[in-house]
């Protein structure tokens, strides 16, 4: 089912690299996902129009593969929605309180060697790997 | 203004790129994600090569950032994180590496991802939403209650 795909990671990975550098080279901020999102979403005047322009960039983006190659997407959600529910609160309650998820501190914060980043980054990926591995395995084949 | 309208086109640009990167990287798909966490299923080491390379250039970037003076649209570059390490940010962390292993949905990509019109990944952007809206009301109800405190504290002193 799943399958290890080397080229298209790497060049999507520095794709993503390009899009966060240029971001910080040229404006200064930190372009972490969660964090645009959420000042989107507090919509504070001055700070709103980036964040909606960057977010109608990727989503524009998307909908370009999704006409032109719909498989980049997963049409089965990878678990009872209930359990997708779940993690989405917890990914919106968890990443504001940590400031940050898989490209502020996993990409921003780690490559400028931030200690906070580095804690974060090291949390979220052992317990990413131990709920995925034990509890999901599980919750998901039980769907 | 024109300083202004750079910065919008390089907002939107910048999303573009991210955009393209998670969908050729394959990080909006739950599935791909969930293999490389999954370590009992069939495992794809493919996130960690994202990250690699995505680390390598933003490690460049801020080799760059270090012998500029200023952003080039103006503003200023970050300072060194300030806040410490505390029960915040680890907490926070663990919610959202329990959230992550159990859905495999990243922000970013999870937003990229509901173009497709997928349930999963519409449910998940909704209730990360909900979360975050939920996070913020309860911070700003915990920060008034710090101000009704304020002036005790002070007639106090």
């Amino acid at each position: 089912m799943s399958q290890f795909t080397p080229a298209s990671a790497l060049a999507g990975g520095a794709l993503i690299a390009l899009s966060l550098a240029l971001m910080l080279i040229g404006t200064g901020r930190i372009a972490g996902l969660s964090g645009v999102f959420a000042g989107f979403l507090r919509g504070a005047p001055g700070d709103w129009t980036w964040r909606a322009l960057f977010l109608a960039g990727a989503i524009a983006a998307g909908a370009v593969f999704m006409l032109v190659a719909p498989d980049t997407f997963d049409r089965v959600a990878p678990a009872p929605l209930w359990l997708v529910a779940t993690s989405g609160v917890l990914v919106g309650v968890g990443t504001r309180l940590s400031n940050g998820c898989t490209s502020g501190h996993g990409l921003c914060g780690v490559s400028r060697l931030s200690r906070r980043s580095l804690v974060a980054t090291g949390v979220f990926f052992v317990l990413g790997v131990l709920t995925a591995t034990v509890i999901g395995h599980a919750l998901r084949g039980a769907a | 203004m024109s300083t202004r309208r750079n910065d919008r086109a390089l907002a939107l640009a910048c999303g573009a790129l991210f955009g393209t990167g998670v969908c050729v990287s394959g990080m909006v798909r739950p599935s791909k994600i969930l293999a490389f966490l999954d370590l009992r299923g069939d495992w794809d080491p493919s996130l960690l090569l994202v990250m690699g390379a995505a680390l390598a250039l933003q490690a460049v970037a801020w080799g760059i950032v270090r012998r500029m003076r200023a952003p080039v649209l103006g503003g200023r570059f970050p300072g060194p994180s300030t806040g410490g390490i505390d029960a915040r940010l680890a907490g926070g962390a663990a919610l959202f590496g329990v959230g992550w292993g159990l859905g495999g949905f990243c922000p970013g990509p999870a937003m990229v991802s509901t173009v497709s019109g997928a349930t999963g990944s519409l449910v998940f952007v909704a209730s990360m939403a909900a979360g975050m809206l939920g996070y913020q009301w309860l911070d700003a109800v915990a920060g008034k209650q710090d101000e009704a405190m304020t002036p005790d504290a002070k007639d106090a002193s």
